[in-house]
């Protein structure tokens, strides 16, 4: 057994007939960041929401801590509480202000007493430069600031690794740095964490290892700047061109 | 160059002013048309004398009003009382239908033949099936008053359309803040009571509250079981007159409920599209 915090050994996962993840093999070993890039439609959503037992997979087995979580015995309610998933499109609960939001999982799946549970919300949405916005609702806030609330409500509940799910795809142009940057931050303070995206400066900066996602296959994978400079294979040369003529990197 | 857009500015002003003048006029000119040629047909037709005389005769209106006012308070106490149990028992219905569980497969069913059947069948026969059904069935402990069994029907038939209003809320909510209430650890049940439901609730206010202004007039159907609500003591008030004067007070008397509960509707109805403006990201 490795002394990887999270590790994906041979995942398969199809949605009817099209097969959607053909064998991945991951790890992301504690305080590590992995960035997963691709194409969408590559499978990179599916893999991070078959992590957090959001969907079943077909075949394979994945670990969080050595302990298989994709055992049919394993009970998913307890695994999602120790990791945390931020979406692309952010899926704050609109009916809720920021503060409950954030307060919701540490009171109602960790049996945190609720004054504790606002205290410390209050405490980490201050952290992230998000103080005198607790009672508004999501709503009211930028997309940036929606998202670094989601940020914030993964946190709360203290997770062993962090899943983000193209945190940034559904932001203004403007609006990414200041997500961006909190990641960064969670990164300096040894977050473990896995991170699909399509902002290739900042996987680039921020991850120990990238992993290219083609077709349902991790086809290629080592560090950023040999990934970005020097790829080997051809699909991650011409996917990182076409990033480039469409001046996204 | 400057006083050009001043001079401009004043017309445009003068020429919406007038706009909205001359709005206001039609308004008023078309309704005083069409409302006074309506009243001129009624009040010139050869029927009309024989009309005003049976039902609008203000003092057979006087002598029936207070027996009829006295007995819409059965009205208003069945229809508090069933929309009561059709509110809960229509959220049950709704959400046995939309859970996976197996263990409640024979429940689903259930619920489903139950929404297919009392959403298919007047509202009148279940009362009468009912109202008729059970007490013939002769057994000890069924309730025998027909206020009770007509309460009964009208929850069943509304239950199943209320039921329907909440599923339709339910599967309005994206899936996604289903997805995201189970990743930050909640559990099924956690995620359909905290997450899922208070916004489909939410969002079926409108449709809810119609189904209680229809229930509010329903009610009258338990009249078929000779109870003495407000309808049926009219009715008898009329025949003994011969003078329908009595239908129109009860009509009032339901008006007086149903109209507020209209314009309660309206003004949240104008209040969720202000909310759903909102952009609320799924």
């Amino acid at each position: 057994m490795s002394d990887a915090v999270l590790e994906v050994r041979g995942v398969t996962k199809s949605y009817g007939d099209v097969q959607v993840l053909r064998g991945i093999d991951l790890a992301v070993r504690e305080h590590e960041a992995i960035a997963l890039i691709g194409a969408s439609g590559s499978g990179k959503s599916t893999l991070l929401r078959c992590i957090d037992l959001l969907d079943d997979i077909d075949d394979g087995d994945v670990f969080l801590d050595g302990e298989v979580i994709t055992d049919p015995a394993c009970e998913p309610v307890q695994v999602r509480r120790r990791l945390g998933m931020v979406f692309q499109a952010f899926n704050l609960f609109p009916h809720m202000t920021i503060l409950e939001n954030v307060a919701l999982a540490p009171e109602r799946a960790h049996g945190v007493d609720r004054r504790e549970a606002r205290e410390r919300g209050r405490e980490l949405l201050a952290r992230f430069g998000l103080a005198g916005r607790e009672d508004e609702y999501p709503d009211r806030l930028s997309g940036g600031q929606q998202q670094r609330v989601a940020l914030v409500r993964a946190l709360a509940t203290r997770p062993r690794a962090l899943l983000l799910d193209e945190i940034t795809s559904a932001l203004d142009p403007e609006l990414v740095g200041e997500v961006l940057s909190l990641v960064r931050d969670l990164k300096a303070e040894g977050m473990t964490m896995l991170i699909a995206t399509h902002e290739m400066g900042f996987a680039r900066e921020v991850a120990n290892e990238v992993c290219f996602l083609h077709d349902g296959q991790i086809i290629e994978h080592g560090d950023p700047e040999r990934m970005f400079t020097a790829p080997e294979r051809e699909e991650t040369q011409r996917f990182l061109r076409r990033l480039l003529d469409a001046r996204r990197l | 160059m400057t006083t050009v857009p001043v001079d401009r500015r004043a017309a445009r002003e003068l020429a919406r002013r007038r706009k909205a003048r001359r709005g206001t006029l039609i308004a008023v000119v078309s309704s005083v048309v069409v409302l006074g040629g309506l009243a001129a047909i009624v009040l010139t037709s050869s029927g009309w004398p024989a009309v005003k005389s049976t039902f609008f005769s203000w003092s057979a209106f006087k002598t029936s009003f207070p027996d009829i006012l006295k007995a819409f308070w059965i009205d208003v106490k069945l229809f508090i009382a069933v929309e009561a149990v059709v509110l809960v028992l229509g959220l049950v219905i709704a959400l046995v239908r939309t859970t996976r569980a197996p263990a409640l497969f024979p429940l689903r069913l259930l619920s489903t033949l139950w929404v297919d059947i009392l959403r298919g069948v007047p509202t009148i026969l279940v009362v009468y099936l009912i109202g008729f059904g059970i007490p013939a069935l002769q057994l000890s402990g069924l309730p025998t008053d027909p206020v009770v069994l007509g309460g009964i029907a009208l929850a069943m038939s509304y239950s199943a359309y209320v039921a329907e209003v909440y599923r339709a809320g339910i599967h309005s909510v994206h899936p996604s803040q289903r997805a995201a209430a189970l990743a930050v650890g909640l559990t099924q049940t956690q995620a359909m009571r905290r997450v899922v439901l208070p916004q489909a609730v939410r969002r079926v206010l409108a449709p809810l509250l119609n189904d209680f202004i229809s229930l509010q007039k329903d009610v009258a159907l338990v009249s078929v079981l000779g109870p003495l609500e407000a309808f049926r003591v009219a009715q008898i008030n009329a025949a003994e007159n011969f003078n329908y004067t009595p239908l129109i007070a009860a009509a009032l008397l339901y008006l007086a409920v149903t109209v507020p509960l209209a314009r309660m509707l309206d003004r949240m109805q104008a209040r969720s599209r202000d909310v759903t403006s909102g952009t609320v990201p799924l």
